[in-house]
């Protein structure tokens, strides 16, 4: 019998810490698949984040780099800057990315920088307790919004995949879920795509990926999940954002 | 060697290429924006990068990106913008990381001015971010040694594994000199097997961190880099001595204010007043065994600052609160008058302090 | 033919290939604790397994290989 499915090359040995059911697991598998799949283990380099991917840094076996919380993007470009021939991308939430990192992830996207950037979005501050993010859903119960986002009052969830395609520069942009077999196998698609284009130095690639945090959004992983579908989904749309190379017939 | 005529800014720039770096980040800020206009005009004629990065905490990040990749890098800055780099610099220290950051002081605190200071040398030799560290700060005082200390610089900071901070002031950046600027100002070579290059599935992956959960751990690599800043001080310290032999009163001073106290230091002298200077290079490492022994015979110290009495606590802590140590200070912008500092020194040498 | 085996002691029993395996053969098992103090998921039937790996796509930890002839 052939092997058809296990672990991939680019994840290490040690056991995630994640809870169970975080669909951190799935997404660094995925991660993992597409440096596996375009066999650049050897010349990655990752960028891993603060927040609950704070360790991911032990997780990949390729070489990597804690940034501080927010400015893996500024981090990346400085790597990017002294090794062209690296793939760089980095791995980071939503608290990370589209809050404290808000300027580092635009102006990484409008240099174009060369880059891979995976963006997990589970609309909460997961390893401080559950705080609300910069994603929280109007209504969501956090623990800073304990009567739930007050949308007059702390504003409206950034949409990131639709504020990067404001900018001319960024060549791809798109957002996936990971909550069914199915979303899983596009975020992979998806993934290597972002991974292919640094290879081919076409510039700034993001994936947002919609994901779930079953103990603090409070409900069984599988409950989250369907969450991810009826709650987040409707307020995240997935699909492609930007895909410069095939608006322009580069492709 | 033909001299050249430099601002103190651009000096720094051109030194810092001919001591191996090819990557520069910043952010504008005045007085120092010429390092990062000089960047701009020559990285991209020698395949190096200058890129003006979107903040200084960003430039800062950047900067820790190369550096991981263990390549020679800086930044500079000015004193507001010092202050959004500390961040990154506590990063950097706390990974271990080498890298060059400039800061041409400014008066402040807040916004403050964009004359000359020297206010900042507490946040640069007692650590500046969060966290147990020190950077080796290196303090020029003449454009000369804008470019000396910067080829310095990167060498102590690749042969220690620490950040390096440049204090310099608005006076010297701006000022004009001739200077000296050798083709190859480092020989470099630093080993960096700890550098994230790529694994080439050759070794285990490199990680650079300094996040640490196990507090033993976290203890460990303090306690390590410590026992290295010991080394530092032992080996690193540097500065002048300018007519300390017999001197009564020391004046203790850096950068602007060493150089208005020299001229002090004559004037007291042709009085008949036995006064000297001791100009700490290296602010960290503080130069205590110079001073405490200044202390056998001194009968004082003046330290002379652009700013309300910060180096002031190094002097007494070196001579062991011996013998009397007075501030002679402007701030804001201002610098003492080469009179100022002779009144101080008189008053010493007549026991008014 | 197709056999998938679980790295048992690293399942955290979140139960997400319990609901992916289109042939509901995947269960939690509920006499026994590994030792992370879940209870494991595991096959009811390998002989039913048709080797579609939805099990594994959805496991976050990595603990379940697929193999098929």
């Amino acid at each position: 019998m052939a092997t058809v499915f296990s672990k991939p090359k680019a994840l290490t040995d040690a056991p995630l810490h994640y809870c169970p059911g975080c669909t951190h697991g799935i997404i660094h598998r995925l991660v993992a698949e597409a440096i596996d799949d375009l066999g650049i283990l050897g010349k990655t380099v990752g960028v891993a984040p603060v927040g609950c991917a704070v360790m991911a840094y032990d997780y990949f076996s390729c070489d990597m780099v804690e940034a501080a919380h927010g400015r893996a993007p500024a981090v990346a470009t400085g790597l990017k800057r002294a090794m062209p021939d690296r793939i760089i991308f980095t791995y980071q939430g939503d608290g990370d990315l589209a809050s404290i990192g808000m300027a580092e992830t635009v102006h990484a996207a409008t240099r174009n920088e060369n880059i891979t950037v995976i963006f997990v979005n589970n609309a909460i501050y997961g390893m401080t307790g559950g705080q609300m993010a910069p994603t929280s859903l109007p209504g969501q119960v956090t623990q800073t919004s304990p009567y739930g986002r007050d949308v007059k009052t702390v504003g409206y969830p950034i949409r990131v995949c639709e504020l990067l395609s404001a900018l001319d520069a960024p060549e791809y942009i798109e957002r996936v879920a990971v909550n069914n077999v199915k979303n899983v196998l596009n975020a992979k698609r998806a993934i290597k795509k972002a991974f292919q284009n640094q290879i081919e130095g076409k510039g700034f690639s993001l994936i947002e990926v919609v994901s779930s945090c079953p103990t603090n959004w409070g409900m069984t992983p599988q409950k989250a999940l369907d969450w991810v579908e009826s709650d987040m989904i409707p307020y995240y749309p997935l699909g492609v954002y930007r895909d410069k190379s095939a608006k322009e017939g580069k492709e | 060697m033909a001299k050249v005529l430099m601002k103190g800014n651009e000096a720094i720039a051109e030194a810092a290429i001919r001591s191996g770096c090819r990557h520069y980040f910043g952010y504008p800020i005045t007085p120092q924006t010429e390092v990062a206009a000089y960047m701009a005009k020559r990285m991209p004629k020698i395949g190096g990068t200058f890129l003006q990065a979107e903040s200084e905490i960003s430039a800062i990040n950047m900067v820790y990106g190369v550096s991981s990749a263990g390549l020679r890098v800086m930044t500079s800055s000015s004193s507001p913008g010092v202050s959004l780099k500390q961040e990154g610099i506590s990063y950097l220290a706390g990974s271990d990381l080498p890298a060059l950051i400039v800061n041409v002081q400014r008066g402040g605190p807040g916004l403050g001015g964009i004359q000359p200071s020297q206010s900042d040398y507490f946040q640069a030799t007692k650590g500046g971010g969060h966290g147990d560290y020190h950077l080796i700060v290196l303090a020029p005082a003449s454009v000369q040694e804008m470019a000396d200390l910067t080829a310095k610089a990167f060498d102590l900071s690749d042969k220690y594994r620490m950040p390096a901070m440049l204090l310099a002031d608005g006076t010297i950046g701006q000022m004009m000199e001739p200077v000296e600027l050798p083709e190859k100002m480092s020989e470099g070579g630093f080993e960096k097997p700890w550098a994230v290059t790529g694994t080439e599935n050759k070794r285990e992956h490199n990680i650079i961190n300094s996040l640490y959960l196990v507090p033993e751990q976290l203890e460990d690599k303090n306690l390590e880099r410590y026992e290295r800043y010991k080394v530092v001080e032992q080996n690193e310290v540097m500065y002048e001595e300018y007519m300390t032999d017999d001197a009564d009163v020391v004046v203790v001073a850096f950068g602007i204010a060493a150089r208005v106290s020299k001229n002090a230091i004559t004037a007291a002298r042709a009085k008949g007043i036995k006064a000297g200077l001791i100009r700490p290079i290296t602010l960290w490492p503080f130069p205590k065994e110079a001073i405490a022994k200044a202390a056998e015979r001194a009968k004082g110290f003046i330290s002379v600052e652009l700013s309300m009495g910060q180096m002031i606590d190094d002097i007494r802590l070196a001579e062991g609160c011996k013998k009397p140590v007075t501030l002679c200070n402007r701030v804001g912008g201002m610098i003492p008058s080469p009179d100022e500092v002779l009144k101080a020194i008189e008053d010493m040498e007549g026991g008014a302090f | 033919m197709a056999k998938i085996t679980f790295a048992t002691d690293i399942c955290k029993g979140c139960g997400l290939c319990v609901n992916a395996c289109p042939r509901k053969l995947i269960v939690l098992a509920k006499d026994k604790i590994n030792k992370k103090g879940h209870s494991p998921a595991e096959i009811t039937d390998q002989s039913k397994c048709i080797g579609c790996a939805c099990c594994a796509v959805m496991c976050p930890d990595c603990v379940i290989t697929v193999e098929k002839d």
